[in-house]
């Protein structure tokens, strides 16, 4: 149940803050992101750059990068997912505890980028897990990491704690492990995870 | 730094009964290579590398080169007898024609060692050893023994073309897995059909995104 603007206003002004459950719960979650510390290709380049004095990461709560799965909220997919790395991808992504998050960061990560017709790249990393925010660029510029974040700060505070809509940790039906794809003689198997992945209508 | 040709002379004066010949590069370097009968290559190797005039201490590069099957088709004139009418009777007349002959040359794997010497500052040195065919006699030996920056190259070499190194230390797959069956980077190379997806095609892509459908619309209409 949300609060009315204009009383919330009013009564701030007396002094008094009213809040919802929901909305306290999600700005706790959405200010201590933490992400996993892990890159994979030059993109992980720009995610340093971010965290650092210049950019500052540390604004957004974000800056403690976690070099365990198991005590972080986010993975930034930050570069090339080889075909070999994808399946680890895969795994650290089913070891995070949830509620969890995904930024892939950059061309490859979205779609294989310029190396999409490679016989060892993987076409977009949310062929096997479910992606929160793209972002595109070659690599994209700290600022558009941190619109990433920005992006995904949104999205949280909109998740309603109930029905539909809910984050995955409050949903008991939810699926949270993710097939992890096997090594297969000519490519991984399966090719993506029927569940995630559709291949999207192209509108000409 | 000598020419190709003294090398070889050196090479065949210190190793008797080595398999030489040289391959020209016609482009304007003259980069002229040899190449080498694989027996021996382990012994002109360390010829190459302690000699004292030679000092082939660092091994730059190596490469691997797929030459696929190539059928050439050569005109030749062919002399056969044929019967003719002339002048109202039937002869034997001998008539040259020309023939189109194909024959296939068997492809073969190649690889390619580039060799500089730091000590006195000279080279490239071009190696070259081939192998008999590109399907089960692929056994080259391993030059990893003699200069060490071979090891990952060769262990690439293995992994993309299928060239197998006798003698390499730890022979694995270095970029693909190793339940992995294929060589990517030979030319026959059968990539799977994972062209479902593609926004934006354009030439070799945009056909394959065609094949893929038309793939699928088959076996949607065979069901």
């Amino acid at each position: 149940m949300a609060v009315d603007e204009n009383l919330k206003i009013e009564l701030g002004k007396q002094g008094v803050f009213v809040t919802t459950v929901e909305e306290l719960y999600n700005w706790g979650r959405r200010s201590s992101i933490w992400p996993m510390q892990f890159g994979l290709a030059c993109c992980a380049i720009e995610m340093i750059a971010t965290t650092m004095a210049r950019y500052d990461l540390a604004r957004f709560g974000a800056e403690v990068f976690r070099p365990s799965p198991r005590q972080a909220d986010m993975m930034i997919i930050s570069g090339t997912v080889t075909k070999k790395m994808a399946p680890q991808v895969v795994r650290l992504y089913n070891q995070m505890a949830e509620p969890k998050y995904v930024i892939a960061m950059g061309a490859c990560a979205i779609s294989g980028g310029p190396f999409k017709q490679g016989y060892n790249v993987l076409k977009g990393i949310d062929r096997y897990i479910p992606v929160d925010v793209h972002i595109p660029g070659c690599p994209p510029r700290p600022e558009a990491l941190l619109q990433a974040f920005m992006t995904l700060q949104k999205k949280i505070d909109a998740q309603p704690l109930t029905g539909e809509g809910r984050p995955r940790h409050l949903d008991a039906e939810a699926q949270g492990e993710f097939p992890v794809p096997v090594e297969g003689e000519h490519d991984l198997e399966p090719a993506s995870n029927k569940g995630v992945w559709t291949v999207p209508v192209v509108i000409r | 730094m000598k020419t190709v040709e003294e090398i070889k002379t050196a090479i065949e004066a210190a190793v008797p009964g080595v398999g030489l010949t040289i391959i020209p590069n016609p482009g304007p370097s003259g980069q002229h290579s040899l190449l080498l009968a694989p027996e021996h290559a382990a012994s002109v190797a360390k010829f190459l590398r302690d000699d004292a005039e030679f000092t082939l201490d660092f091994l730059s590069n190596v490469s691997g080169v797929d030459w696929p099957d190539k059928e050439i088709a050569e005109k030749v004139k062919v002399t056969r007898q044929v019967t003719k009418t002339v002048d109202g009777e039937e002869q034997s007349v001998e008539e040259t024609v020309e023939e189109v002959r194909k024959h296939v040359q068997p492809g073969f794997l190649e690889v390619v060692y580039h060799l500089y010497s730091v000590a006195k500052k000279h080279g490239p040195v071009t190696l070259r050893m081939r192998t008999i065919n590109r399907s089960d006699q692929v056994e080259l030996p391993s030059l990893t023994p003699i200069w060490r920056s071979a090891e990952f190259q060769e262990r690439e070499i293995f992994d993309l073309y299928g060239v197998v190194f006798v003698g390499h230390p730890d022979l694995r797959r270095l970029l693909m897995w190793d339940g992995f069956k294929d060589h990517p980077m030979r030319r026959d190379y059968v990539e799977p059909d994972d062209y479902e997806y593609e926004p934006t095609p354009h030439d070799s892509v945009l056909l394959k995104a065609k094949a893929h459908q038309a793939a699928v619309a088959g076996r949607e209409s065979a069901q």
